[in-house]
């Protein structure tokens, strides 16, 4: 957002941020300090994103926060300037390698930030591991991330799938309902966010009447809606997102399933959508570490820069991309910005405490946030907070070996 | 097809010159970048063959180029020392039986039907590969080892190496090149050019048509194998998403952009528009619209693609003896 | 399960066909009579989706919406045609192929610059907002009925326009036999404008009809595509009837895939695609 970018990038910005980049950038800062007088060299950063297609929303909000962060930080990581260098992941798997690449091979990055889709994040990953880059994850869920795939330099601010799923058996089992379906989009993220939903659920006695899972990205459910109705369970269960979230819960209530089964689902069932659901988002619950409504000093406070910054209303993305930003300014500072230091920087960061939007929370031994797990329902278009499910959540990184 | 001239001849050989030397100067990243962009040109020219010479259109021509890269994935993926001609040779084999199949299925159709069937048969597999719990699902499956090329107990080539692998896809580039132009040259590649022409009159000499065309979905489908194979040991990561209609439809662009018909023609189209898509977004996130409209302009403006403009040069160049320029076979 | 169930079954499925015929339609009329491949189809249903959803913001409501879409739509398929694909018309079928899906990047680019990239919602109006209930818990919402017969009511507009009027004969005429029509002193390419922004435009209908039901966010129109096309080429390219009966065939075994094959839901119209063209290459009412 400053003054640090290459020319080709910071246009790219301009274009893309506008309200972002009015906010935070004066005009001056725009001409490439190339030839200014600088001390040391400057810390690189690369994000990839998605800024095109589906994720593009999601892409842009990680991307402002985080930078966000860095500039109420002075600007700086560790006393050092900071070059962003963008790229664009068009959440394209095949595409992932070679996009990774250019960031650490060309660009030579210090720290690589991203991505937000699960199968790009492990291509990603795999290369960074090898690479010994430290990278911060602000999206992907995939639990293998932080698992099978850990590794020193690896983090997450965001989430595991594990995460928002299994605390939601309890607060269902708690709500009373023991008959229910499990919907959801049979891809990676659905398919991990039902397995941990099951596990918690089965195990406090809850009973699954039948599990639906529905072809990914496909949004016609009409077929499953009538099945749901002839089911009769206590309530559903589902992950969906994004259009697939809206047309969801939409076809839902429209089927007037809503009045007489509940419905619940991981939390990005109604994040970001809840405009575009209108009503008949009305009482739906869903569990996240994170409510747009949550009543600490930090969310406030980070909301209103977010929306001076932008112009937009943050989310649980732009949570998450604010506290990667977070993390690289708690890391860098403890080695006085020598990137070279890099097992003190990632013992800094490990021990780190993140005083998040979402509630302070500090990193399991996988590198993933141990983090409350909020149960929130959709009053008047705002995820409000019912309870807390589950405090301190901790994916279990399965197959994950640090040494 | 095209004739190839003496300047055409020429011509490549200064681009092979290039790419032997490239490595030396391009950095680790472009390297990689051109050991991708060389395996994308295996799998063009293999579709080259069916849509130039053949006169078939197929739509879902990533399938092969994904069931290679995934036979590799699959049955090596406990293997620790995986012996590079064996797995080759049998995920060869195995994506050659695919083409088999599905070309017997598809040529019984043509035109616009054929188009459709294969592209119906390649989202079968990619919905085969996408929902199916086995293989790893839309997560894709990570190679935890690559082939080893040994000679008795001494390693030849390090795959590890990138600058062994580039050599290595440009060897096996060059080779597919080169067996392809000898095929074209043979009283079969005249088969096939004849039947993209006219089928009837082919069909009226007596050959029997089907059977030209199977072979020759054959031979592009196992080449199309062979890339994806090549690009799964390269990246150590296979995804659904290869086998995606975007991919083939990137593919017939790449082929198109080219010059189709020419052999040649689809590696440079592969190259320019890998390039492109490295380039482009350095200047505004609205990329695709600059690509929206350089397609167009190369649909308006050069319809034989980058090849037909070389071509045309080429003549300028040779024009005492321009009667074998431009001329079909 | 009940009988109910499956009778709820079909009426999905009937009218998952119906919505599948509305985004054939336009897709048949160009492939049958231009010979053209257009890859574009579900860029121009997503441009309808968002142009619903941008006139029902301003006019407050969904019909006037849709009436001031409609002609926007028809002068923008006008304009790609004279563009870009009027000067594809004696070249080979590749060179569409490659031209209509350069508009994609285009089209989607624009979307993106000129709509910005949230998911938004279309408001369906009061008059079509209840629903009928269909058993204990389950109510059919009013709106879906409504495409079903918009839907019913295009269908037959189509066929009286085609097999009834001047224009229709005209339209026949040239998808069989393109030299005849020039020689008896028709405007091929006058008749071929009007056929492309007709097809283009059932397809911006398609859109704004269902944006109430799938609403609107960037690449809604790529999921159609491929599923547009299956229908024609079952249907017989270039046959309105035949892509009515693929739509039906293909909603209904869509449905019923998922309820009775859940693990194979997706493969399953693709499978049926594949067996129709393996038993009639042609498809079922196309011409040899």
């Amino acid at each position: 957002m400053s003054d640090q970018k290459k020319p080709g990038i910071s246009r790219r910005d301009v274009l893309k941020g506008g309200a972002a980049a009015a906010g935070l950038v004066t005009a001056s800062s725009l001409i490439p300090t190339r030839f200014a007088i600088g001390g040391t060299a400057k810390v690189k950063v690369g994000i990839l994103l998605p800024y095109t297609g589906t994720y593009a929303k999601l892409g842009t909000n990680i991307k402002d926060a985080l930078q966000l962060r860095i500039h109420e930080a002075g600007g700086k990581l560790g006393g050092r300037e900071v070059e962003y260098v963008n790229i664009d992941s068009e959440a394209a798997p095949p595409k992932a390698s070679e996009l990774t690449n250019k960031l650490i091979k060309k660009e030579q990055v210090d720290f690589l930030v991203g991505p937000v889709h699960s199968v790009v994040g492990m291509a990603m990953v795999k290369i960074a591991r090898q690479a010994d880059v430290i990278t911060v994850i602000p999206n992907a869920g995939a639990n293998g991330l932080t698992g099978a795939l850990c590794a020193p330099n690896i983090f997450r601010t965001s989430f595991s799938s594990y995460q928002p799923g299994f605390p939601a058996g309890q607060a269902m089992l708690e709500d009373g309902h023991k008959n229910v379906v499990v919907m959801y989009w049979n891809y990676g993220f659905g398919k991990e966010t039902a397995a941990a939903f099951k596990a918690s659920f089965l195990a406090g006695g809850g009973n699954i009447v039948k599990e639906i899972p529905t072809p990914f990205p496909k949004v016609e459910f009409q077929a499953y809606l009538t099945e749901v109705a002839a089911l009769k369970p206590d309530a559903v269960f589902t992950f969906y997102a994004g259009g697939g979230a809206v047309k969801f819960v939409k076809d839902y209530a429209a089927a007037g399933l809503h009045k007489t089964i509940p419905l619940y689902g991981a939390g990005f069932l109604t994040e970001g959508v809840t405009g575009a659901q209108g009503e008949a988002a009305e009482g739906v619950r869903t569990t996240l570490h994170y409510a747009d409504s949550l009543d600490l000093p930090a969310n406030h406070r980070f909301r209103e820069a977010f929306m001076k910054a932008t112009g937009n209303q943050a989310d649980v993305y732009a949570v998450q991309g604010y506290d990667a930003g977070d993390l690289l300014v708690q890391g860098m500072a403890a080695v006085d910005g020598d990137v070279k230091a890099k097992a003190d920087m990632i013992k800094a960061m490990e021990s780190a405490t993140i005083d998040s939007p979402r509630g302070k929370f500090t990193f399991s031994k996988a590198h993933n946030p141990i983090q409350d797990i909020y149960l929130r329902e959709v009053v008047n278009g705002q995820n409000q907070v019912v309870r807390t499910v589950q405090k301190a959540v901790e994916d279990p990184a399965e197959g994950c070996v640090i040494s | 097809m095209h004739t190839v001239t003496r300047p055409i001849i020429i011509f490549l050989c200064i681009c092979l010159v290039l790419l032997l030397l490239f490595p030396a100067v391009g950095g680790p990243f472009y390297t990689e970048l051109v050991t991708k962009i060389m395996i994308l040109s295996i799998f063009t020219i293999s579709l080259d063959l069916l849509i130039g010479f053949t006169g078939l259109v197929s739509f879902g021509h990533a399938a092969f180029f994904g069931i290679g890269a995934y036979l590799l994935a699959i049955l090596f993926n406990e293997v620790e020392h995986i012996n590079y001609w064996w797995s080759l040779t049998l995920t060869l084999s195995l994506t050659g039986l695919a083409a088999l199949v599905i070309g017997w299925l598809s040529i019984r159709t043509s035109g616009i039907y054929f188009i459709m069937l294969t592209l119906a048969f390649a989202q079968m597999c990619f919905y085969f590969f996408f929902e199916s719990p086995h293989f790893g699902g839309d997560d894709g499956i990570f190679l935890a080892n690559k082939p080893e090329i040994k000679f008795g107990t001494h390693q030849l080539i390090d795959l590890e190496n990138e600058h062994h692998y580039y050599y290595f896809v440009l060897a096996w580039l060059v080779g597919v090149y080169l067996f392809l132009s000898m095929i074209l040259r043979a009283p079969f590649g005249h088969v096939l050019i004849a039947i993209k022409a006219n089928e009837q009159r082919v069909r009226a000499l007596g050959y029997s048509t089907p059977h030209y065309k199977l072979v020759s979905f054959v031979i592009a489908g196992t080449i199309a194998g062979l890339a994806g194979f090549l690009e799964a040991a390269h990246t150590s990561f296979v995804t659904p998403a290869y086998l995606g209609w975007h991919e083939s439809g990137m593919a017939i662009m790449m082929v198109i952009l080219g010059g189709m018909g020419t052999l040649f023609g689809p590696v440079i189209g592969t190259f320019i528009v890998v390039l492109l898509q490295d380039f482009l977004p350095n200047f505004t996130e609205h990329w695709k619209l600059i690509m929206g409209g350089i397609i167009i302009g190369v649909v308006l403006f050069l319809p034989n693609g980058i090849a037909g403009l070389i071509y045309s040069i080429s003549n300028r160049f040779t024009s005492s003896q321009k009667e074998h320029g431009r001329e079909h076979v | 399960m009940e009988s109910s169930f499956y009778l709820i079954q079909l009426l999905n499925g009937i009218q998952y066909g119906f919505l599948l015929f509305l985004l054939a339609s336009g897709l048949t009329l160009i492939f049958g009579i231009m010979g053209i491949i257009n890859l574009a189809h579900g860029a121009f249903y997503m441009i309808g989706a968002y142009l619903c959803y941008w006139l029902t913001g301003i006019t407050g409501n969904l019909f006037t919406g849709i009436l001031l879409a409609i002609p926007l739509s028809i002068l923008f398929g006008y304009a790609v045609e004279r563009l870009a694909i009027s000067h594809l018309y004696n070249r080979d079928h590749l060179y569409q192929v490659l031209l209509t899906y350069a508009l994609i990047l285009i089209a989607n680019e624009l979307q993106s610059i000129f709509w910005g990239n949230d998911v938004h919602s279309v408001a369906i109006p009061e008059v079509l907002k209840g629903s009928i209930q269909l058993t204990d818990n389950q109510a059919y919402p009013i709106y879906r009925l409504f495409i079903s017969s918009a839907c019913i009511v295009l269908a037959i507009l189509m066929y009286w326009v085609i097999q009834k009027t001047k224009l229709g004969m005209t339209i026949r005429a040239g998808a069989s036999n393109r030299e005849m029509v020039q020689a008896l002193g028709i405007n091929i390419n006058w008749l071929f404008a009007i056929v492309f922004s007709m097809g283009a435009t059932l397809a911006a209908l398609a859109g704004m009809l269902s944006a109430p039901v799938n609403s609107v966010y960037p690449g809604i129109g790529d999921n159609i595509l491929i599923i547009s096309f299956v229908v024609v080429v079952i249907g017989g390219i270039g046959s309105i009837k035949g892509a009515f009966i693929g739509a039906l065939l293909i909603g209904l075994a869509d449905t019923f895939g998922k309820v009775l094959l859940p693990e194979m839901a997706s493969m399953v119209a693709y499978a049926l695609m594949a067996a129709v063209l393996f038993w009639r290459p042609q498809g079922l009412f196309g011409k040899v």
